[in-house]
C-alpha cells in the first residue's frame, strides 16, 4: 500500500516545529477580557453571603459573577454523546462549593492584574460543612455531597442515588460463580489501589470566546470534544445550540482531560453578559487541582483456578472515587471490569461488582485507559500472584487462559474477538526482554538485583453502538481535495492518519489534500477524539467518504466521456467498465481516459456540473480490542528499595498499522505515562482536602533520565470491521506498566506492592516487614 | 518602565511593569513560540537564550535583560528546521507544545557539547518535560541531529 | 502573585546596599526562579547583575564564588571539579535542567537556606564561609542558623584545606527534590565532617557522628570489615543525633534508613580517595 502502514510525516509537523502561532492562546485577540475564578478554600461549604461591590470598583473590571448570575439548570461537563451517561449535577456557579478549588465567583477585567486585584476584593462568608474525604466511607455518610432534588440522571439502570453519595451501583454475573470458587483448587486474591493520576498535558485548559457579527457565540477552545462543548454550553447557558460555534485549533495534548468541558463555560458566560471577547487560561495549579483526573479506585479481586492453572472464575469488586462531580463516573468504572475480565476468557464464570461514590475531592473524569488501567492493574497483579502460587511461569499461565480469536467474550457485551495476535505479542516480548534467561531475577552485586515482570492488556476501539462519526471529502475545482472530519487531532496525528486513509482509497497523493480544522459550523459531526475511537470509527467514516467520492468521480468522468449517450447509472461505477486510478478515469474497453483535473474543472464550472463531495458515516456494533503484552526489566537496590527501569518492551496488536510513526509514538508515550503511574505520580491531599501535589514541582511526571529505554514492536492482525484492518492504539498503551513493574519488584525482593505508585519507601518497608516475619 | 531588548537581533523598545517576566514580554512582542507550561520552573517550555545561553524566560525579570540579547525560536528558524526535520521524521513532535523549548535547548546543546553521549544528552535536556512522546522519538531525532556532519 | 513597584540595577554594592536599606519592602533579587511562587510585595527590587558578582576564582588559600554566579557555571567550572573530589560541581548538576541552572544563582540559594538544597549540604561539610557586604565573613554553619536579614551576600569562600569529600543524595524521580542528602569530608589529619540535608528543616552538621568517625577511622591500616563495623555504628549515632521529619515525600522512619545508607556510601567513597 502507498500510504497505509507507512511512516508518513505529520502534515503540520514543520509549522509546529517552527513555533508558528497555532494554539488557542496564540490566536486569541489582544482585547480579550481576562477571566479568573475565585476558588473555594474549603472542601465543602455553603456561600452564606458574597459581596462583589468592592471588586467591581477595581479599575479595569468589567464584571463579577456569582451563583446568582447563572442559569439554574443542571448539566454535566462530561464530553459524552447525548443522552450522557453522567449525572446532571453541575451549575456554572453554585451556592455550594464541593471541593477545594471549586468555583465561587468569576471576575473579568481588561488586564490580569486588575482581575487578580478584584479576586482579592470579593468578600465571601462561608458556612463551612463537614467534607467526605475518605471514599471508603462515602456511602450513607451524614454528609451528602449533592443534597438537592433537581439531580438528574438519564439512565436509571446506573442506580445513581445522590442522597446516598452513590454515583453508580451494580453487579453483573455470568455462570455459577459460587460453585466455581467452591471447586477451585487455588484461589488468588488481593485488594489493589490506583491513584487519581493527573493527565498533565503540557497545554493547560484554555478557551476564548466572542460574539460574531450575527451575535452568535464563538468558542475557540483547546478541546477534544467540540460538538459536546456546543451541546453542553447550550444547556448550561440556556441558549440554542444554533447560536454557538465551537472551533478547535491545535491542541497541546489532552489525554482525556479535555474530554471534559472545563474552561469553556466561564469566558462564554462573560462574553454573553458583557458582549465582549473573553479568555480564560488555566494556570498549572488550576489544571492540577481544579479540573479532573483519573478515578482513584480500590479493586478487590479473586481468581479461582485448578492446579493445572486453568482459571475457572474471576470476581472483581470496584469502588471508585468520583470526587465532587459525576463526570464520566458511571462509564469509567464499567471498564475496570469489562476490559479486565475478558483477558481470561476461558473462565467459566465471573462476577463484577461496582460502586462509584461522591466525595469532596477534585472530580475524576477521563484519562487514557479510562478505568481499564485500574482494573487491569488489579487483575493482572492477581494473575501474576496466581502464577507464583501455582509455581508456574506467568507466560504459560496466560497462554492457557487468555482470550482467543473467534471467541465470544461474555464479560465484554458478548462481542466476538475477530482479530488477535496476542500470542505473537507475548512471544515477541519474551524474546526481546530475554525472559527465559532473566525470569525471575538475578543478583548482580551484594546490594543490587535485576528482575523481570510482565502483563497483558486490552482496550476497545470506540464505543460500540454509540459513537457515530462523519467525514466529508470535497473535490475542489483544481483537482485537490479537502478532508473534513470532526475528530480532534491533539498531537495524536489523526489529521494525518485520516488523510492517509483518504489518499489510499482515492489513490491520490497525500499532498493533494488539505485537512480542515474542526469547526462545528462546518465539520461533519463526530463525538470527538476519545475512547480510542478515531482511527477505527472516524477512520471508517473517512474510508466510506472516500469510496463515495471515488464513485462520484467515476460517474462524472463517464458522463463527460459520453454526454450524449445514455448510460446506466450502475455501469458508471462498474469497475469492469470504468475505473479511477487516482489521476484519471478510464474506460476499460476502449482505454479512453479523462483526467481528474478536467473532471474537477468541469464539475465546478459548467451548467451540468455537479460539485463533487463524498460523504461517509460510521457507527460500529462492536468495539474490537487491540491487545498488548508489556515486559519490564528493573534493577533494584536492596538497601533503599529504589529501582530503575533497565528496559521496557511493549508489543502491540493494533490490527493494521495506519501510520507506523504515529503508533510508535503513541505506544512509547503511553508506556511512559504508565511508568509515571507505576513509579512516581503520587497524588496527595492534606487533612482538610487540599491537594498538595498541585504543580510539576510536587507532582513528578517522568523525565528523560527516569525513562531511558522503551522498546516497542507490533504484531499485526487484521480486524475485518476496521479501516484497512486497523484497530485502536491510543489508550491500551498505558495499561501494562503498573502490573508489570509491580511483578518485577516482587520478583526482585519478594514485596508485592498493591497500591500505586510503587515508591522506594513502600518497597523497603515491605522488605523489612518480610524480614521480621521470617525471623518470627 | 522602559527596557531595550535585542530580540532576535533587533533592538526593541519594551514598555513593561517592573515585575514583568521575560516570558510575557516576549509573547507580547509577538514571539508566540514561547510557551508557559508550569509556573514552577520545572517544565522547560519557556526556554529562550539569554546572551546565547538557554534560560527559563518565566524566571528572568524583563528589566534584567535591558540591553542584552534574547533569542527565541522565531530567531533561529533555520536551525529549527535543521533539527526539526528529524523530529518530524520520527513523528516526535506530537502535540508540539513543548517543542519550542526543547528545540532551543537542543540547538544550544549542539553548540556547547561536542559529540555528546546519550547520557550527556539526557542530562543536558533533563529540564525539558514532555508528556506525549515518552522521550524515545525525541532522543532518536536528537541523536541524528547531533551526529550529522557539519557541512563545510 | 508577587509584585515589584520599582526595579533598580545598581552598579556597585555600595549603591545596592543603600537602596536596599532605604525603605522597608526593598529586596535583593537572586536568580528569581521561585520569585513567582511567592506573594511578596517588593517595593524596590535590587538586581545585582551589574555589580560584578559572577565569578569563580581561586588563590593559594581558597576558592571564591560570587553571589550572582549561576549553578550552571558552578557545574561546569574546572576549578570546582578539581577540588574536594568535585562535589561542589556535582551537587548542583542534577537539579531540574540546564536552563534552570543557567537561571538560578549561588547567592539566591545560599540566602534561601532551603532545607532540600543540594548545594548547601556539601558546602556545609567543607570550611565554607559566606561573605556579607556589611557584616563581612561568617561561617556557613553560623549563617544557616541566622534569621533572614537585609544584607547582601557578596560571595562564598571555601578554604582549600585538602579535604576529601563525598556528596550523596537520594531522589526517586530525577526531577524531584532529594528525599535525603548527606555529605562527608575528611581532612588529611583525619578530621571528619558529616552533614545531612532534606531531612525536614535546614541542613545541619552531625557532630557526634563526625567525632566518632574521626576517632575510629584515624588508624591507617583498617581492614575493610573494620570500616564496615564503624560505618554501622556511625549510622546508629547519626539517626540518634539528627532529627528526621516526615513530609509528603517520605516518612521520618524511611529517612532514617536512608541516612544510614547514604552515610555508608559517603564514608566508603571518602576512604577510597
Amino acid at each position: 500500500m502507498r500510504y497505509v502502514s507507512q511512516p508518513v510525516k505529520k502534515l503540520d509537523g514543520m509549522p509546529i516545529i517552527k513555533g508558528k502561532p497555532l494554539y488557542t492562546n496564540d490566536l486569541a485577540p489582544n482585547e480579550c477580557l481576562i477571566v479568573l475564578a475565585l476558588r473555594s478554600p474549603y472542601a465543602y461549604a455553603r456561600i452564606k453571603s458574597i459581596d462583589t461591590s468592592k471588586a467591581m470598583l477595581v479599575k479595569g473590571v468589567e464584571c463579577v459573577l456569582t451563583y446568582k448570575d447563572v442559569p439554574h439548570v443542571r448539566f454535566t461537563n462530561a464530553g459524552q454523546t447525548y443522552p450522557e451517561c453522567s449525572a446532571y449535577d453541575r451549575l456554572i456557579l453554585d451556592e455550594y462549593v464541593r471541593y477545594v478549588g471549586d468555583e465561587v465567583a468569576l471576575v473579568a477585567a481588561n488586564n490580569e492584574k486588575a482581575a487578580q486585584q478584584a479576586l482579592k476584593m470579593i468578600k465571601v462568608e462561608y458556612e463551612v460543612l463537614e467534607p467526605v474525604l475518605d471514599y471508603k466511607k462515602a456511602v450513607d455518610n451524614p454528609t451528602i455531597v449533592h443534597n438537592y432534588d433537581d439531580y438528574f440522571m438519564h439512565i436509571p439502570s446506573f442506580n445513581a442515588d445522590n442522597k446516598r453519595n452513590i454515583v453508580v451501583d451494580g453487579v453483573e454475573e455470568h455462570g455459577d460463580v459460587e460453585k466455581e470458587f467452591a471447586e477451585s483448587e487455588v484461589i488468588a486474591e488481593g485488594e489493589y489501589e490506583v491513584q487519581a493520576q493527573e493527565q498533565c498535558m503540557m497545554e493547560s485548559f484554555r478557551t476564548y470566546t466572542y460574539l460574531d457579527h450575527m451575535n452568535r457565540l464563538v468558542v475557540v477552545s483547546s478541546t477534544q470534544v467540540p460538538f459536546h462543548v456546543r451541546r453542553s454550553l447550550a444547556r448550561a447557558l440556556q441558549i440554542p445550540q444554533s447560536r454557538i460555534r465551537v472551533v478547535k485549533p491545535r491542541i497541546g495534548g489532552g489525554f482525556g482531560a479535555k474530554q471534559t468541558i472545563v474552561s469553556e463555560y466561564y469566558p462564554a458566560i462573560v462574553t454573553l453578559k458583557t458582549g465582549k471577547a473573553a479568555k480564560m487560561i488555566y494556570s498549572r495549579k488550576e489544571t492540577f487541582s481544579c479540573s479532573n483526573s483519573r478515578h482513584q479506585m480500590c479493586i478487590k479481586v479473586r481468581v479461582g483456578a485448578d492446579k493445572e492453572g486453568n482459571i475457572h472464575v474471576i470476581e472483581l469488586d470496584t469502588l471508585s472515587n468520583q470526587g465532587a462531580y459525576g463526570e464520566h463516573g458511571t462509564t469509567t468504572i464499567g471498564l475496570s471490569g469489562h476490559k479486565a475480565i475478558p483477558l481470561y476468557n476461558q473462565a467459566r464464570a465471573h462476577r463484577f461488582k461496582y460502586r462509584g461514590v461522591y466525595t469532596n475531592m477534585m472530580p475524576a473524569a477521563a484519562f487514557r485507559g479510562y478505568g481499564a488501567t485500574q482494573g487491569q492493574f488489579a487483575l493482572e497483579s492477581t494473575v501474576n500472584k496466581l502464577a507464583h502460587m501455582l509455581n508456574m511461569d506467568p507466560l504459560l499461565l496466560r497462554e492457557k487462559n487468555m482470550l482467543r480469536m473467534g471467541e465470544i467474550m461474555p464479560a465484554y457485551y458478548n462481542e466476538p474477538l475477530n482479530s488477535s495476535a496476542l500470542d505473537r505479542c507475548i512471544q515477541r516480548g519474551r524474546d526481546m526482554i530475554g525472559w527465559d534467561e532473566k525470569y525471575p531475577c538475578k543478583e548482580i552485586s551484594p546490594t543490587k538485583v535485576r528482575a523481570v515482570g510482565m502483563s497483558i492488556s486490552m482496550q476497545g476501539s470506540g464505543i460500540s453502538n454509540v459513537d457515530t462519526a462523519g467525514a466529508e471529502i470535497k473535490l475542489n475545482d483544481d483537482g485537490f481535495y479537502t478532508l473534513k472530519i470532526g475528530a480532534t487531532d491533539m498531537g495524536t496525528g489523526c489529521d494525518t492518519s485520516m488523510t492517509q486513509i483518504a489518499a489510499e482509497t482515492l489513490l491520490a497523493d497525500i499532498d493533494q489534500f488539505i485537512v480542515a480544522g474542526v469547526d462545528t459550523d462546518i465539520s461533519p459531526f463526530d463525538p470527538g477524539s476519545y475512547a480510542s475511537s478515531t482511527t477505527y470509527v472516524t477512520g471508517m467514516a473517512v474510508y466510506n467518504a472516500a469510496c463515495d467520492l471515488k464513485n462520484k468521480i467515476i460517474t462524472a468522468g463517464a458522463k463527460m466521456m459520453y454526454p450524449e449517450r445514455f448510460l446506466d447509472e450502475t455501469d458508471k461505477v462498474n469497475p469492469k467498465k470504468f475505473y479511477f486510478d487516482g489521476s484519471r478515469v478510464m474506460e476499460v474497453s476502449t482505454g479512453k481516459t479523462i483526467a481528474l483535473h478536467d473532471i474537477a474543472v468541469h464539475c465546478a464550472g459548467t451548467s451540468d456540473g455537479n460539485y463533487l463531495n463524498g460523504t461517509g458515516f460510521y457507527s460500529s456494533p462492536v468495539s474490537p480490542p487491540p491487545l498488548m503484552a508489556g515486559f519490564v526489566e528493573i534493577e533494584l537496590d536492596k538497601e533503599t528499595g529504589k529501582f530503575d527501569i533497565v528496559d521496557y518492551v511493549g508489543v502491540v496488536d493494533c490490527g493494521t498499522i495506519i501510520n507506523s510513526n504515529i503508533v510508535r509514538g503513541q505506544t512509547e508515550g503511553g508506556i511512559c505515562q504508565g511508568i509515571g503511574l507505576a513509579m512516581y505520580e503520587d497524588v496527595q491531599y492534606d487533612a482538610k482536602g487540599r491537594m498538595m501535589t498541585d504543580s510539576f514541582m510536587q507532582y513528578k511526571i517522568p523525565n528523560r533520565v527516569d525513562v531511558k529505554k522503551i522498546r516497542v514492536e507490533f504484531e499485526s492482525s487484521y480486524e475485518p470491521t476496521g479501516p484497512y484492518g486497523a484497530k485502536s492504539i491510543g489508550e491500551i498503551v498505558i495499561n501494562t506498566p503498573g502490573p508489570a513493574i509491580a511483578e518485577a519488584v516482587y520478583n526482585a525482593c519478594g514485596v508485592r506492592v498493591t497500591s500505586l505508585p510503587i515508591t522506594p519507601e513502600k518497597v523497603k518497608m515491605g522488605m523489612m516487614k518480610n524480614e521480621l516475619e521470617k525471623r518470627k | 518602565m522602559l527596557v531595550h531588548i535585542f530580540i532576535n537581533g533587533e533592538k526593541r523598545k519594551v514598555h513593561c511593569q517592573p515585575d514583568a517576566m521575560l516570558l510575557e514580554v516576549l509573547r507580547d512582542a509577538g514571539c508566540k513560540s514561547v510557551k508557559c507550561g508550569c509556573d514552577t520552573t520545572n517544565c522547560g517550555l519557556c526556554t529562550v537564550w539569554l546572551d546565547g545561553k538557554p534560560v527559563l524566560s518565566c524566571s528572568v525579570p524583563a528589566a534584567r535583560v535591558n540591553e542584552r540579547h534574547v533569542t527565541t525560536l522565531e530567531g533561529i528558524q533555520d536551525e529549527a528546521e535543521a533539527f526539526g526535520k528529524y523530529l518530524v521524521g520520527e513523528g516526535a513532535e506530537q502535540c508540539g507544545f513543548c517543542s519550542p523549548g526543547l528545540i532551543m535547548n537542543v540547538v544550544a546543546m549542539k553548540k556547547e557539547l561536542d559529540h555528546p553521549t546519550d547520557d550527556e544528552i539526557r542530562h543536558y535536556l533533563e529540564g525539558n518535560l514532555c508528556r506525549c512522546t515518552g522521550y524515545m522519538g525525541q532522543m532518536r531525532a536528537i541523536r541524528q541531529y547531533v551526529d550529522e556532519e557539519v557541512e563545510a | 502573585m508577587f509584585t515589584i513597584r520599582e526595579y533598580a540595577m545598581p552598579e556597585t554594592l555600595d549603591e545596592a546596599y543603600t537602596i536596599l536599606k532605604s525603605r522597608k519592602g526593598n529586596q535583593i533579587l537572586g536568580g528569581c526562579a521561585w520569585l513567582r511562587l511567592g506573594k511578596k510585595r517588593i517595593n524596590i527590587a535590587v538586581d545585582l547583575t551589574k555589580c560584578g558578582l559572577d565569578y569563580i576564582r581561586e588563590d593559594d588559600e581558597q576558592i571564591e564564588i560570587g553571589a550572582m554566579t549561576s549553578y550552571r557555571s558552578v557545574e561546569t567550572c574546572d576549578i570546582l571539579k578539581k577540588y574536594f573530589n568535585g562535589v561542589i560541581a556535582d551537587s548542583v548538576s542534577s537539579i531540574i535542567g540546564t536552563q534552570f541552572r543557567n537561571t538560578v544563582t549561588v547567592g539566591g540559594s545560599v540566602y534561601g537556606r532551603f532545607g532540600f538544597s543540594d548545594f548547601l549540604t556539601p558546602l556545609l561539610a567543607l570550611d565554607t564561609s559566606v561573605v556579607l557586604y556589611k557584616r563581612g565573613s561568617i561561617s556557613l554553619e553560623t549563617f544557616m542558623t541566622m534569621p533572614y536579614e537585609k544584607e547582601i551576600i557578596e560571595k562564598i569562600v571555601i578554604k582549600k584545606d585538602g579535604r576529601k569529600s563525598s556528596y550523596q543524595m537520594f531522589r526517586n524521580s530525577r526531577g524531584d527534590f532529594p528525599i535525603l542528602n548527606l555529605a562527608a569530608s575528611r581532612t588529611e589529619a583525619g578530621q571528619w565532617i558529616v552533614t545531612v540535608g532534606a531531612r525536614g528543616p535546614k541542613a545541619i552538621r552531625a557532630e557526634k557522628t563526625a567525632a566518632f568517625l574521626s576517632d575510629k577511622l584515624s588508624q591507617n591500616a583498617l581492614k575493610a570489615e573494620d570500616v564496615e563495623a564503624v560505618i554501622q555504628e556511625a549510622g546508629e549515632i547519626l539517626v540518634s543525633e539528627v532529627t528526621f521529619t516526615s513530609n509528603m515525600r517520605a516518612s521520618a522512619e524511611y529517612r532514617r534508613i536512608l541516612g544510614k545508607v547514604l552515610l555508608g556510601k559517603a564514608v566508603r567513597e571518602v576512604m577510597a580517595c
